[in-house]
């Protein structure tokens, strides 16, 4: 993670972006470009109108965060009627204390887990091995982001900033091997070491896709089927989900699972997409005895009561972070949170409370050009919730907000009075006399200027163009006879 | 106050104070199934079509399974036991156990189990743990091959949701377990089955 200034003169995303190396950013741009492609391809070859559907599952997702303690409700009683055990944890501190008791009790001293972007959020796995338990992450991008210490800087593929030779480097250091950076030997290297974690862990640890309201049945979605082996192995299931995960029905299912898989690598489904209704059965071989839901709120009733309510129908799918021209530039560890890329840039600030201020900047890493919007499998207008974080940090007053913005004052007098504004467009003339290095003396129009160009000032061209136009329009040139 | 407590109280807060709530839409669940492309004439022909596009393999009842055994070099695996005797009969000189052992997963070179059903739309097999006792086989080995009765066939996954019953564990295997997080470079059996394989067989034919 990168650090701010207390005072910073430039963007820490542009900051990061800046330093970031030519190979990272080819790589994730070609990445990000390629599964944007396939969204595209998917969607429109699949459905005559694509966007209806998407509306649709925001509509759906909106009507469930509107009556979310209703639907909370009714999901622990079919959770508990399909004999699964239902915790709630407030924040990060009481989940990961609640999976560590539940562990303690089964005497659980070996965890395998599948990819879950809340578990990341409460830092699971670090609080598990300071409890003195072994925690694999078994996707196979989040255990090389394990082995190496790094953070996932992407929701679908966590090691998109990293290449073959670096994944080869990591695997001979912890011993899978000689140096080999064939990806499919570093893949069956990894399908090898992996398989034995499966069968000697105690417990599965999961996120979860989506809850039925209706059914209390969980959905989980891979590729790589390590989910599926951590509800095959081993004796107890833990599902770590935010209380957002909610959909109504059974039959909503069909719908957002044609729209997540889509979205997230142009897939009609993913390959394992598993549905979980309780503990296995007595007379079952294989399969979790016991089954535990964590409900996790981490400041989730929080972005519930905000302005910003829709970013929590959120389905994980990265299709913002693929088409973003900002993301593409600075990957996501430039986001400096779990969450990246548009949807980090909203959701991160807010579910940092009062810690708001120290990535205040996040909604400033925007274009505004609406992509985000677009592709988004349930609507999120994206670029509208940018704008109200942004006003909230100029409200609050936040430094890192401010980076590398011109101080606006002078402007906003000007502009708060016609007079004084028609005055001043005149008298702006005058900036095309003073040289521009003279500018650089203030740290922020330096930091302004220095990777743009300032053109020469015509303040009054527009007005004095829309005056003649309007004369004309109102007096015509009388037709020729 | 409970943890639960505390977190449905703010959640009701949150939306009790909201001037107006959105209605739940209602909606033919038809309208997220995709529309039919391979020019398939059966929902049997749209089932091998789709298995074949996703990277599956579709085989031609005992004797696709022979040949696929032969072609892997596969001498040893797990077969279920209600398929046990039309094996021993239809692939001679090809040792399977009933019982799948989860102390020695990797002596098994494939599994051949029973879905509980396909889905045509996807190419997607259905497997439940009533028809399928041993997760661990549908999983470990190389070589997954799920045997479908036709008649459990559905058109589309809104079909197969509706029929999904109340099994604990219902899975929706898609083609082969695989993994682009090298590069984006696509590798096969990254954790499960690199070959998965279906054939079609009505029940009592098998």
């Amino acid at each position: 993670m990168i650090k701010v200034d207390k005072y910073p003169t430039v963007q820490a995303v542009d900051e990061f972006a800046r330093e970031l190396p030519e190979e990272v950013r080819q790589s994730v741009y070609s990445a990000s470009k390629i599964k944007t492609e396939k969204r595209v391809d998917a969607l429109w070859r699949d459905f005559p109108d694509p966007d209806a559907n998407r509306r649709l599952a925001g509509e759906i997702k909106q009507h469930t965060l509107e009556h979310l303690g209703d639907y909370l409700v009714a999901a622990e009683a079919r959770l508990k009627a399909n004999g699964a055990e239902v915790h709630w944890a407030t924040d990060g501190d009481a989940c990961n204390r609640i999976i560590g008791e539940i562990l303690r009790a089964n005497q659980c001293s070996r965890v395998v887990k599948s990819k879950s972007m809340a578990t990341e959020e409460i830092e699971l796995v670090p609080f598990l091995e300071k409890q003195g338990i072994e925690a694999i992450e078994t996707d196979l991008g989040e255990y090389i982001v394990q082995i190496d210490g790094d953070h996932p800087s992407h929701i679908v593929t966590p090691i998109i900033h990293k290449n073959r030779r670096d994944i080869a480097r990591s695997f001979e250091r912890e011993g899978l091997g000689e140096y080999n950076d064939d990806p499919a030997v570093i893949t069956m290297r990894a399908r090898k070491f992996l398989r034995g974690k499966y069968l000697q862990a105690d417990a599965g640890i999961t996120g979860a896709n989506f809850i039925s309201a209706e059914s209390g049945r969980i959905v989980l979605v891979t590729n790589e089927g390590n989910s599926r082996f951590c509800l095959a192995a081993p004796k107890i299931h833990i599902a770590v989900v935010g209380i957002e995960k909610l959909v109504p029905r059974d039959k909503d299912l069909s719908l957002f699972l044609s729209l997540l898989a889509r979205s997230a690598t142009g897939q009609c489904l993913s390959v394992y997409t598993e549905f979980i209704n309780g503990p296995r059965m007595a007379e079952q071989q294989h399969g979790p005895e016991q089954m535990h839901v964590v409900f996790l709120d981490n400041r989730r009733s929080e972005v519930l009561a905000s302005n910003c309510r829709e970013i929590l129908r959120c389905i994980r799918c990265g299709a913002c972070l693929n088409v973003c021209p900002v993301y593409r530039q600075a990957s996501g560890h430039g986001y400096r949170e779990v969450y990246s890329g548009p949807v980090g840039a909203v959701l991160s600030p807010l579910l940092h409370g009062k810690k708001f201020p120290q990535l205040a900047d996040l909604p400033k890493a925007s274009s505004l050009c609406g992509a985000c919007n677009d592709v988004c499998p349930v609507n999120i207008p994206i670029p509208t919730l940018l704008l109200r974080l942004r006003d909230k940090a100029k409200t609050e007053g936040s430094p890192a907000a401010a980076a590398g913005t011109p101080p606006m004052g002078a402007w906003s007098i000007l502009a708060s009075s016609p007079g004084t504004w028609k005055v001043a467009l005149q008298a702006g003339k005058v900036m095309n006399l003073i040289p521009h290095s003279f500018l650089k003396i203030n740290p922020a129009a330096r930091a302004w200027t220095g990777s743009r160009d300032l053109p020469a000032f015509r303040g009054g061209a527009f007005r004095k163009w829309l005056k003649d136009r309007n004369k004309t329009a109102n007096n015509p040139p009388q037709a020729q006879q | 106050m409970s943890d639960r407590d505390s977190i449905l109280q703010r959640v009701n807060q949150a939306t009790q104070a909201l001037p107006a709530r959105t209605a739940l839409p209602d909606y033919d669940p038809a309208r997220a199934v995709k529309r039919t492309g391979n020019g398939a004439d059966s929902i049997e022909a749209q089932f091998a079509a789709e298995l074949t596009a996703v990277n599956g393999k579709f085989l031609d009842g005992w004797k696709g399974i022979a040949s696929l055994l032969k072609q892997e070099g596969c001498t040893f695996g797990y077969c279920d036991a209600e398929l046990h005797q039309d094996f021993i009969e239809q692939v001679p000189g090809v040792e399977v156990e009933t019982v799948f052992e989860r102390g020695s997963v990797d002596r098994y070179q494939f599994a051949i189990t029973r879905a509980a059903g396909g889905i045509a739309e996807t190419g997607t097999i259905i497997l439940n743990d009533a028809c399928s006792p041993y997760r661990l086989a549908a999983l470990a080995p190389w070589v997954h091959i799920a045997v479908i009765d036709p008649a459990v066939l559905w058109q589309s996954t809104v079909e197969a949701l509706a029929a999904i019953g109340n099994d604990t564990n219902v899975v929706w295997v898609t083609g082969p377990s695989k993994t682009a997080d090298v590069e984006g470079i696509m590798i096969e059996g990254v954790h499960g089955p690199g070959i998965q394989a279906c054939c079609l067989m009505a029940e009592g034919q098998a």
